[in-house]
């Protein structure tokens, strides 16, 4: 919001220029997309919100099935949380090397962000299967539905993450580091993040807190 | 008695090739009300396309307004969306009102269970999302670039996309009328009964993908004009001299962001328990059934706020120009807008006090409800008080601004009623919390949304809507309204129940004959005004605006652009001083600039919204119908469509200084020939 007093242009009278901006430029390509991301985070957190709010009340209801003690392997998804927090790590080395415009700094960076994110889905996969070989399937009681649920919503938010990393790598070797690329960049970077965040909470209210109960 | 035959409710056959559809499925085969329904669809809708072939208009559409990204088309779009699902809406209700008035002594009326069941379910959900929704949006969207002097929204191809989610949603609903059923669940589909085992069929289906498709779409056009409004302010517009409208804009997208994501994870977890089998929501394996209840209303009460927030800003706007002063305690009406966008989270229990969460719970949730009549209260002392001393002029919008006024304060008192637990302990599911919540929306939603229409109407097409007709629909629809809705308040009080199709008691006959025939005024009344619309587009040369874009004497920026406005709105953006920037404007008689153009920075048109709305509709037509071989390949589609869509990195163009002078020049003539000097219209 700049102060109007300052548009008038010379040899227009000084009104016209008061209440009309004679001297405009365009809005800057862009202006509003991090606002605008940041805010579908938040609608997509509320998601995430409603469906923790669904495990905090069935995630005691075991209908005489097994319960966390029986299923969690905390060494296991103790390895599959550094999985995603070094994901973090290589997403935030891609920016620095974004940031110092090197192309293939930040595709080389991208690619190792998507290999720790494909470790971590491979290894949630693994405990999925082992789960449900074990009987412990989504149907089987009220904790299990929530149970999968979450974790399986996260993880599905990876695999989208996963696509766009790739979509990214191939668009950044097209157009390079241009301004729409840095951006999308950018947002992503807050996705991936998001993401961290998200399972932080997965990890401690679903596993440690599991193992509590 | 005579029993009308029952559909059966046996889980659908189902087959690779077409899932669950079967000649059982087509319902006009067996109904014959049904098969005289889609009849006249099938001939009406072979009729419009012969008229638009034959006019050779698919072209024009198409590039003119189903690829536009501008929000004025954008937003009348949503107008028509909206005027056609509530036309729709409305024959549900009349059939509703005829069944409840026949079914007595012995008699079943003429709609089965399993065909009432769905009316009463279809009617809440078109009315709730389909027609208010579209209303709201497509008003925010015409109206708030303009109101802050902006040339479009944030983000302008998500803009055309949303509204092509919302119309797939409209069009799942539309399909459920001849292919297979909709919910006979009731408008919110709580479980057990919209669970696998009560529901087996296809209807509850429908439900969740309609609302899962326009839900994407409402939740993604909220984050839209958040930003729009947060970045794409005129110079000089701070907070505190928003519009009213934009303001009240303001907080129902806030709501709306912290609101639908509620919503769309509420129906995935009622999808995965229909789908996958899990049990979040039955009654055995530990699921909840509540929980459900009170999931689907932490959404469902913001969304009614979501509603009347921004008709409330529709009030103030009209309340202020047709008394010619500026509004009445204006900054008491922003924070009022803002405790009610907070406080409407805090009530959604009411919604169910009979649940049994014990009396503090009750407690907390009745006085947060019966609090939120206290800034409600304000705005309409500020109403009224800017109406004080006013030179009020009883145009079209101002008449229904006064029927809300009353309407919508009764309706408000009896929502106070309801809030005391141990009252609607008694009321709870009974007529009286229906004649209520129809007395806030259509006092409030309804009746603001004609006004809002007949007061933007010039803005839009450069000519006022016709004012006799007008006034017809006006005297059709309030009496009509507090007839068909006073004997529901009555009966609710004896204890008479919503929902039901058939009636023991003979003496509540009158009432409903009563109801019937207030229906059939509100009938009248929508005749009345889809006559003023046709009237109003053929008389349109006498009815056109001869002030060159102001025709109410305005206060808000939208007045001091031409009607319609070109597609860059502004030729230059305004620089905003006061509050009613636009009457600042007319008394400092500042005039508009006439040369000195530049280029303009406008977004392009696109096709991407059409196809990638129309991949998730038939994606949900596939999941609704359990056709995989639909689904999956639509699936991956709409994936690959998005990401061919982001390597599209030319999405915007400059409008060349000549045509934006060319353009300025024929309005600099229009004024010349009409006698004004901008500025000092009126």
């Amino acid at each position: 919001m700049s102060d109007a007093t300052h548009h008038d242009v010379s040899g227009v009278p000084s009104k016209l220029g008061r209440y009309w901006d004679l001297n405009e430029h365009d809005h800057p390509e862009g202006h509003s997309t991090m606002l605008g991301f940041w805010v579908y985070l938040m609608s997509d957190c509320l998601i995430f919100a409603m469906l923790f709010a669904a495990f905090g009340v069935l995630g005691g209801n075991y209908a005489a099935g097994p319960g966390p003690k029986e299923l969690f392997e905390l060494p296991l998804v103790a390895v599959n949380t550094s999985m995603l927090l070094f994901s973090s790590i290589t997403y935030g080395f891609a920016m620095l090397a974004m940031q110092r415009g090197s192309v293939s700094q930040t595709q080389m960076w991208l690619l190792v962000t998507a290999v720790f994110g494909a470790a971590f889905l491979s290894i949630e996969l693994y405990e999925f299967s082992n789960l449900i070989h074990e009987g412990a399937t989504p149907q089987r009681s009220a904790f299990l539905s929530a149970f999968f649920t979450l974790v399986g919503t996260h993880g599905l938010h990876v695999t989208f993450g996963l696509i766009w990393l790739f979509t990214m790598v191939v668009q950044v070797s097209r157009k390079g580091l241009i301004q729409a690329n840095k951006r999308r960049l950018m947002c992503l970077s807050l996705f991936w993040h998001f993401l961290d965040v998200v399972w932080i909470g997965v990890f401690t209210f679903v596993y440690l807190m599991g193992m509590l109960r | 008695m005579t029993a009308v035959p029952l559909p059966a409710t046996a889980p659908p056959q189902w087959t690779p090739l077409l899932g669950r559809i079967s000649l059982e499925q087509l319902p006009f085969l067996h109904e014959p009300i049904v098969a005289a329904t889609f009849a006249g669809v099938i001939l009406g809708g072979i009729a419009l396309v012969g008229v638009l072939t034959y006019f050779r208009l698919w072209g024009y559409l198409w590039k003119e307004w189903f690829t536009s990204v501008d929000h004025k088309k954008i937003g009348i779009m949503y107008m028509i969306l909206g005027l056609v699902m509530f036309v729709r809406g409305f024959a549900d209700a009349l059939m509703m009102r005829l069944q409840q008035a026949l079914a007595f002594n012995g008699s079943q009326g003429y709609l089965n269970p399993h065909h009432f069941d769905q009316v009463f379910t279809v009617h809440g959900v078109i009315m709730i999302f389909f027609a208010a929704m579209p209303f709201v949006t497509g008003l925010m969207n015409y109206v708030v670039p303009l109101q802050i002097g902006a040339r479009d929204v944030s983000f302008p191809f998500l803009n055309n996309f949303s509204f092509w989610m919302t119309t797939g949603g409209a069009v799942l609903v539309m399909a459920s009328l001849f292919l297979g059923e909709f919910g006979q669940t009731g408008w919110l589909a709580f479980p057990p009964l919209s669970g696998a085992t009560y529901s087996p069929g296809v209807g509850v289906d429908y439900y969740i993908w309609s609302l899962q498709v326009a839900g994407v779409g409402t939740t993604l056009s909220g984050i839209n004009l958040l930003a729009t409004i947060i970045k794409m302010r005129a110079p000089g517009m701070t907070m505190m001299r928003m519009p009213v409208f934009t303001w009240t804009a303001l907080c129902t997208n806030v709501l709306i962001i912290a609101s639908f994501p509620v919503l769309t994870a509420v129906l995935v977890l009622l999808s995965l328990d229909r789908y996958v089998g899990t049990n979040f929501f039955t009654n055995d394996f530990g699921g909840s059934p509540m929980m459900y209840v009170n999931m689907i209303w932490i959404w469902g009460h913001p969304e009614v706020y979501i509603l009347i927030l921004p008709i409330f800003g529709v009030f103030s706007e009209i309340t202020s120009t047709f008394s010619g002063k500026r509004l009445f305690g204006y900054t008491s009406m922003v924070y009022a807008s803002i405790v009610i966008t907070i406080l409407s989270y805090l009530v959604w229990l009411h919604h169910f006090f009979t649940m049994g969460s014990g009396a503090s719970v009750n407690s907390f949730f009745g006085i947060t409800t019966m609090v939120i009549s206290i800034p409600t209260g304000a705005k309409l002392f500020n109403w009224l008080f800017t109406m004080y001393r006013g030179r009020i002029r009883y145009e079209l919008p101002m008449m229904w601004t006064i029927a809300f006024m009353f309407t919508f304060t009764i309706g408000g008192m009896t929502g106070v009623l309801l809030a005391v637990p141990p009252a609607d302990f008694v009321l709870h599911n009974s007529l009286f919390l229906i004649a209520h919540f129809h007395n806030v929306i259509i006092g409030g939603v309804v009746f603001g949304t004609f006004a809002a229409i007949n007061y933007w109407w010039p803005k839009a097409f450069g000519f006022k809507l016709n004012k006799f007709w007008g006034m017809v629909s006006f005297w059709c629809w309030v009496p009509g309204f507090w007839l068909a809705f006073t004997p529901l308040y009555m009966m609710g009080l004896m204890g008479v129940t919503r929902r039901t199709r058939v009636f023991d008691d003979p003496s509540l006959q009158p009432y409903f004959i009563v109801a019937l025939l207030g229906a059939l005024l509100i009938g009248a009344g929508i005749a009345a005004m889809v006559i003023q619309y046709g009237v109003s587009i053929w008389k349109r040369e006498a009815l056109a605006d001869k002030t060159g874009g102001d025709p109410w004497n305005g206060r808000s920026l939208e007045w001091s652009t031409s009607s319609p406005p070109p597609n860059y709105n502004f030729a230059f953006t305004p620089i905003v001083h006061d509050l009613d920037a636009w009457a600042d404007m007319k008394q400092a008689k500042v005039g508009r600039p006439t040369e000195g153009y530049r280029p303009i920075h406008m977004p392009r048109n696109t096709g991407a919204g059409v196809v990638l709305a129309g991949l998730s509709t038939i994606l949900g037509f596939g999941l609704i119908w359990h056709i995989w071989w639909i689904a999956a390949p639509a699936l991956v589609a709409l994936i690959l469509g998005s990401i061919i869509h982001t390597f599209n990195y030319k999405r915007d163009y400059h409008i060349p200084v000549d045509v934006v002078a060319a353009k300025e020049a024929e309005r600099t003539a229009e004024l010349e020939r009409l006698g004004k000097t901008q500025g000092a219209a009126a």
